[in-house]
C-alpha cells in the first residue's frame, strides 16, 4: 500500500466536513497552553493560523523573513478574494464554486479539499467584514462584486485593485492583537533553515536571525509551514524577491512528499520583459479582463510596423485586430482561465503578431478603450444626459475606469512610461503562482506527523490551474477555518507530552547540519555571485519547463540544471560573514534549494505524458491547440519522496483521484 | 518607450552594523538603463561590488511592486526620491539624467535605528499595531452576514483610503518631529469610520497613542511633508481625524 493516506472522511461531499469536525478530538482550554505550535510564514495562511491558534489558547511561535509580518507577499495580491455568497443573484451557491474550482483546476485536485474550500468561502468574508477590512461596496453600502476568469457569475470580493493588500491587514491586525496580548511570539528577520524530527514527529525548527546571523533553536508540539510557493525558481516572476522554496524544500528532504511540482500557473496580464537587468514582473490583475479587451494585429506588417515604432496601436482599425480570446472562446471572451489566455498570448506572438520591441517580440494589447466608451455612455445617461458627446464620453468613462483600477493604471505607467487611459496597456504571461506544492491529506497534513501545510505552499485545492481570486480564499480558509481543527485532533495526543527540550541530540545534530550547510557555501569562494546562476536557472526553466513542455527539452532540462548545480558549488561567491546581516548568504541558501527543486519539476512534467491546466506538453494537444487529458493514466496526484539532491532519483507515489460529486469531463470554455 | 543607458555616481551610506560608526561612499555606475527601476539600479552596483569582491550595500526590499512597504530610502534628500506617490522600488531611472551625483540614505529617526548600510529597524510600527490596531473579533467565522450592517460608500471608501497605507516609515522620515501621526492617524481612521471599529474606538486611539509617545516618535506641527512625501498619498486629514478621536475619547467615561 502507498505511504499515501489522504483520510478523506465518510459521507456525501457536502457532509464530509461537518462530519469530520464532530468527530475530531479537542483540546481543553486549560491544557492548549502547555503546547507550543510554529508557523513559518505570516502570509494570508500563516497570519491566519497564527492568530487563529493564539487565540485559541496555544503558544505561538511565529516566523517571518521580511522585518515585519506584514510584508508577506500575499500583500502583493490584487484582484480579489472568491466567495459563494451570491449576492449578486446570479445562480452562485457553495456547489457551482466547487465545481468551477475543480473544473479550473483540469480535473486534477482533491474533490472532498475542494469542497471544504467552497463550503468556508462565504464565513472568510463574514469574518474579514468583522475585522474592518474595506472592501468595496455599492451606493446602497452593501458589498460590490466582479467577475474573474473561468466563472460565469460575479463572486469576487474586492477592495480596489489590493484585495491582498487589504485581507492581509486584516490577517495582521489579528496577529497583532494575538501579539499584544503575549499569546503569539514574533519572531521577525528569521528565516527557517530546518526541520527538527524528534522519533519521527516534527518538534521544531532551526532558524537564523538575519540580523546577527546566529542559528537559534525551537521546539513545539507541531509546526506549519505556510511559507508560499516556488515561483521565483523561474527568476523573473510576479513573486516578491523574497519569495523562496527553502522551508518546504526542507520539510520535502526530511520526509514531507512533494505534490505536482510541474503544475506552476503562469499568468497572461503582466507587463512584459524589458531588459537584462530586469529583478521582478509585475502583475496587472484579471480583474482589468472585466473591462479590456486583448488583441494582437491581424496582419503581420502591421505588428511588425507597431515594434519598429511606425505605427500606434490606436491607428490600427477596428477590422485589422484580432480579438483572439473572443474569436477562440465566445463563451468566455476575455475572461477564459489563466492557463488558458496564456498559451493563447504564446501562440500569436510564437506565429509573429507580438507587439512588445523587446528580445522575443512577445507582448500583446490589454486595450480599455471600448469599455471607456461604453461606461462613459452608461454614467453620462445616469446623471440625466442621454445622448452625451464624444468628449464627455469619454472624460466619464475614464473617471470610472480610474475608480476602478486607478491604482494598476498608474503602477503601469510607471513601469513601462505610457499612459494606459490613452494607448492600450502591453502585456504578456509570467509565472505567478505554484499549484504544487507539499502533499497533504485532508487535515493539511504532511507525511511528516505533526508537520502541517497551508496556503501555496501545499498543493491540495487548485489542480493543475488555480482560477483567479481563489489563492486568498484558499489562504484564509486554511488559516482560519481548516488548521485550527485538524491540528487540535492532533495535539489532543499532546496534552501530556510536556515542554519539549532542545537540548536533545536531534536539536543539536539539526543545527550542526545547518551550520556545516553555510560554511561550505561560504568557503566555496569562487567568481561568480548568486544571481548568476539563479538568472541562469530562470532561463533553463523558462524556455523549457515553462509555458510549453516537450519531452526532448525535459530531458535537456534535467540534464542542465545538474550542470548548473555543479558549478553552483564550486563556483558561487559569498561576500561577507555568516554572522551578520547578510543578504547575498541568504539568496544563496534559497537558490541551492531551488537548483533542486527545479530539477524536479522537469522530472515531475516529464512523467507527466499529458496536458491539463498549466501544464502543457507538446505532444499532447489536439488539433486547435487545446490541452488533452490522459484521464486513463493520469487521473493522480504525483507525490515525490526525496533520495538526494539528484531529482531523477526521487521516489513518485501516486494518489488516485476520485471523482464521485462531479463527473469528469472535457474542460471546454469555447 | 525608448531605452538609453547613463552614468551616475552614488554616494551611499555605508554602515557595517548599528554599533559602528558609518560614512558616505562614492561609487560609479555606468550603462544604467533608463528602463530599470531604482532598485534595479542597486541591484547592478551591486553585483559591480560583488565582482570586485567588496560587500553589497545591504537595503530592504521585497515585493518591487510599491505594496509590500519594506522598500524605503532617502534619495537626494527626499523620500522615496524625488517622485511624488511613488516607492523607491516605483521610481524608474528615466527619473535621472547622465552625469547625476545621487545621495543615497537611510530613514532617519531615533524610533528606525539603524541595522545595517541602508536598513533599519522599523519594528516599532509593529508595536503600535499591536497595542490596538486592531478590532477585537474572535476568528471563528461566527460572526454576522458581511452584508447585515451596510456601510455609506463614502465611508468605505475613506476608510479603504486610510487603509491603503503600505508602513514603509516615509512620513516619520521625512517628519523633523519624527512624528509616526501619519502612520498612526490613518489606522485609527480606517477603523473608526466603519461601523465594525467603533465600538472600541476610545480605547484603541489611547492604546495606539500612548504607544506612540512610548517609542520616542514626535509630536505634529503641521508642516505636512509626511503627506507630500508619503507614496500612497494619505491625508492629513486622518491626523486631524485621529485628534478629534483622541479628544473624543478623553471626555468618554470609558478610556
Amino acid at each position: 500500500m502507498s505511504i499515501l493516506d489522504s483520510k478523506i472522511p465518510e459521507g456525501p461531499i457536502d457532509q464530509k466536513w461537518t462530519n469530520h469536525k464532530n468527530q475530531m478530538k479537542l483540546v481543553a482550554p486549560n491544557n492548549r497552553p502547555k503546547i507550543d505550535v510554529i508557523v513559518v510564514g505570516t502570509g494570508l495562511a500563516g497570519a491566519s493560523a497564527a492568530a487563529s491558534l493564539g487565540e485559541m489558547g496555544y503558544n505561538v511561535k511565529s516566523f517571518c523573513f521580511q522585518d515585519s509580518p506584514r510584508r508577506a507577499h500575499s500583500i502583493a495580491a490584487q484582484g480579489g478574494i472568491n466567495a459563494a455568497k451570491n449576492y449578486q443573484n446570479d445562480g452562485d451557491s457553495t456547489y457551482r464554486l466547487f465545481y468551477d474550482t475543480i473544473k479550473g483546476g483540469d480535473y486534477r485536485s482533491r474533490e472532498s479539499n475542494v469542497y471544504r474550500l467552497a463550503e468556508v468561502s462565504a464565513n472568510i468574508i463574514d469574518q474579514c467584514v468583522a475585522q474592518g477590512v474595506p472592501f468595496a461596496r455599492e451606493y446602497g453600502g452593501l458589498l460590490d462584486n466582479r467577475s474573474f476568469g473561468g466563472v460565469q457569475v460575479r463572486r469576487t470580493f474586492y477592495a480596489a485593485g489590493q484585495t491582498g493588500q487589504q485581507l492581509l491587514l486584516g490577517a495582521y491586525s489579528a496577529l497583532s492583537r494575538q501579539i499584544g496580548l503575549g499569546r503569539v511570539k514574533m519572531y521577525n528577520r528569521h528565516e527557517m533553515m530546518d526541520i527538527v524530527k524528534v522519533e519521527g514527529k516534527a518538534r521544531g525548527i532551526i532558524a537564523r536571525n538575519l540580523v546577527t546571523g546566529k542559528l537559534e533553536r525551537h521546539s513545539a508540539h507541531a509546526v506549519v509551514i505556510a511559507s508560499g510557493g516556488y515561483g521565483n525558481v523561474y527568476f523573473l516572476s510576479t513573486n516578491a524577491m523574497g519569495s523562496n522554496v527553502s522551508a518546504a524544500w526542507k520539510i520535502h528532504k526530511k520526509g514531507a512528499l512533494f505534490a505536482n511540482p510541474c503544475y506552476v500557473q503562469i499568468h497572461p496580464t503582466c507587463i512584459p520583459v524589458h531588459g537584462t537587468n530586469q529583478s521582478k514582473l509585475t502583475l496587472m490583475s484579471e480583474s482589468l479582463r472585466n473591462s479590456g479587451r486583448i488583441w494582437v494585429p491581424k496582419k503581420k506588417e502591421d505588428a511588425d510596423a507597431i515594434r519598429n515604432g511606425q505605427l500606434k496601436p490606436t491607428q490600427i482599425v477596428e477590422e485589422d485586430r484580432d480579438y483572439y480570446l473572443e474569436r477562440r472562446y465566445p463563451a468566455f471572451g476575455n475572461l477564459v482561465p489563466r492557463d488558458v489566455a496564456s498559451r493563447a498570448a504564446k501562440e500569436r506572438c510564437d506565429e509573429g503578431f507580438g507587439i512588445e520591441a523587446n528580445d522575443t517580440n512577445e507582448g500583446v494589447y490589454l486595450d480599455f478603450a471600448s469599455e471607456i466608451k461604453s461606461k462613459g455612455k452608461q454614467v453620462a445617461y445616469a446623471q440625466g444626459d442621454h445622448n452625451p458627446n464624444e468628449d464627455t464620453t469619454i472624460r466619464l468613462g475614464k473617471k470610472w475606469v480610474e475608480e476602478k483600477y486607478g491604482n494598476l493604471f498608474q503602477m503601469y505607467q510607471q513601469i513601462t512610461d505610457e499612459n494606459p487611459y490613452e494607448t492600450p496597456m502591453k502585456i504578456y504571461p509570467a509565472v505567478h503562482y505554484t499549484m504544487g506544492g507539499v502533499w497533504v491529506d485532508y487535515n493539511l497534513q504532511s507525511t511528516i506527523p505533526g508537520c502541517f501545510v497551508a496556503g501555496e505552499a501545499n498543493f491540495s485545492d487548485h489542480g493543475a490551474n488555480r482560477l483567479g481570486a481563489s489563492a486568498l480564499m484558499q489562504g484564509l480558509a486554511d488559516g482560519y477555518f481548516v488548521l485550527p481543527y485538524t491540528i487540535a485532533n492532533y495535539l489532543s495526543n499532546e496534552i501530556r507530552t510536556g515542554s519539549i527540550s532542545t537540548e536533545s541530540k536531534e536539536f543539536e545534530e539539526a543545527e550542526m547540519e545547518v551550520a556545516e550547510s553555510i560554511s561550505s557555501l561560504m568557503e566555496v569562494k569562487g567568481d561568480k555571485s548568486v544571481d548568476h546562476f539563479h538568472k541562469r536557472l530562470g532561463l533553463i526553466m523558462w524556455n523549457k519547463v515553462g509555458m510549453s513542455r516537450s519531452e526532448l527539452g525535459l530531458k535537456s532540462a534535467i540534464e542542465e540544471i545538474k550542470v548548473l548545480r555543479e558549478e553552483f558549488y564550486k563556483d558561487v561567491f559569498i561576500p561577507g560573514e555568516s554572522n551578520e546581516m547578510n543578504a547575498e548568504l541568504e539568496k544563496a541558501m534559497r537558490v541551492a534549494d531551488l537548483l533542486e527543486l527545479g530539477q524536479l519539476m522537469a522530472v515531475d512534467a516529464l512523467n507527466r505524458n499529458e496536458s491539463c491546466g498549466g501544464h502543457f506538453r507538446e505532444e499532447y494537444q489536439d488539433e486547435e491547440g487545446e490541452t488533452l487529458r490522459d484521464d486513463k493514466k493520469f487521473k493522480y496526484v504525483s507525490a515525490w519522496e526525496y533520495k538526494d539532491r539528484e531529482a531523477t532519483n526521487s521516489a513518485l507515489h501516486k494518489e488516485d483521484l476520485k471523482y464521485e460529486a462531479i463527473k469528469i469531463a472535457e474542460r471546454n470554455y469555447k | 518607450m525608448a531605452s538609453k543607458f547613463i552614468n551616475v555616481t552614488l554616494k551611499v551610506w555605508r554602515q557595517k552594523n548599528a554599533d559602528s560608526k558609518g560614512n558616505i561612499e562614492t561609487y560609479q555606475l555606468s550603462k544604467v538603463s533608463t528602463d530599470s527601476s531604482f532598485l534595479e539600479m542597486l541591484d547592478q552596483l551591486n553585483e559591480q561590488l560583488i565582482n570586485e569582491k567588496e560587500a553589497p550595500v545591504a537595503f530592504d526590499h521585497d515585493c518591487r511592486e510599491g505594496i509590500c512597504g519594506s522598500c524605503s530610502l532617502y534619495i537626494d534628500g527626499r523620500a522615496h526620491g524625488p517622485q511624488t506617490q511613488t516607492t523607491t522600488c516605483q521610481l524608474h531611472m528615466r527619473s535621472f539624467n547622465d552625469g547625476d551625483t545621487i545621495y543615497i540614505e537611510p530613514w532617519r529617526s531615533k524610533a528606525f535605528p539603524i541595522i545595517k548600510d541602508l536598513v533599519v529597524d522599523r519594528s516599532a510600527f509593529d508595536r503600535v499595531q499591536q497595542s490596538g490596531g486592531f478590532v477585537s473579533v474572535n476568528t471563528s467565522g461566527n460572526t454576522m452576514d458581511a452584508n447585515a450592517i451596510p456601510i455609506p460608500k463614502a465611508d468605505a471608501d475613506n476608510a479603504f483610503n486610510a487603509a491603503t497605507c503600505i508602513g514603509c516609515g516615509a512620513c516619520v522620515a521625512s517628519c523633523k518631529n519624527s512624528s509616526a501621526m501619519l502612520f498612526v492617524g490613518a489606522k485609527v481612521s480606517q477603523y473608526a469610520l466603519l461601523p465594525q471599529g467603533k465600538v472600541e474606538a476610545n480605547k484603541r486611539v489611547q492604546n495606539m497613542v500612548r504607544q506612540m509617545d512610548e517609542e520616542g516618535f514626535g509630536n505634529c506641527t503641521n508642516t505636512g511633508a509626511c503627506e507630500v512625501e508619503c507614496p500612497k498619498g494619505i491625508s492629513l486629514e486622518n491626523i486631524a481625524r485621529m485628534n478629534r478621536e483622541f479628544l473624543k475619547s478623553n471626555l468618554s467615561s470609558e478610556k
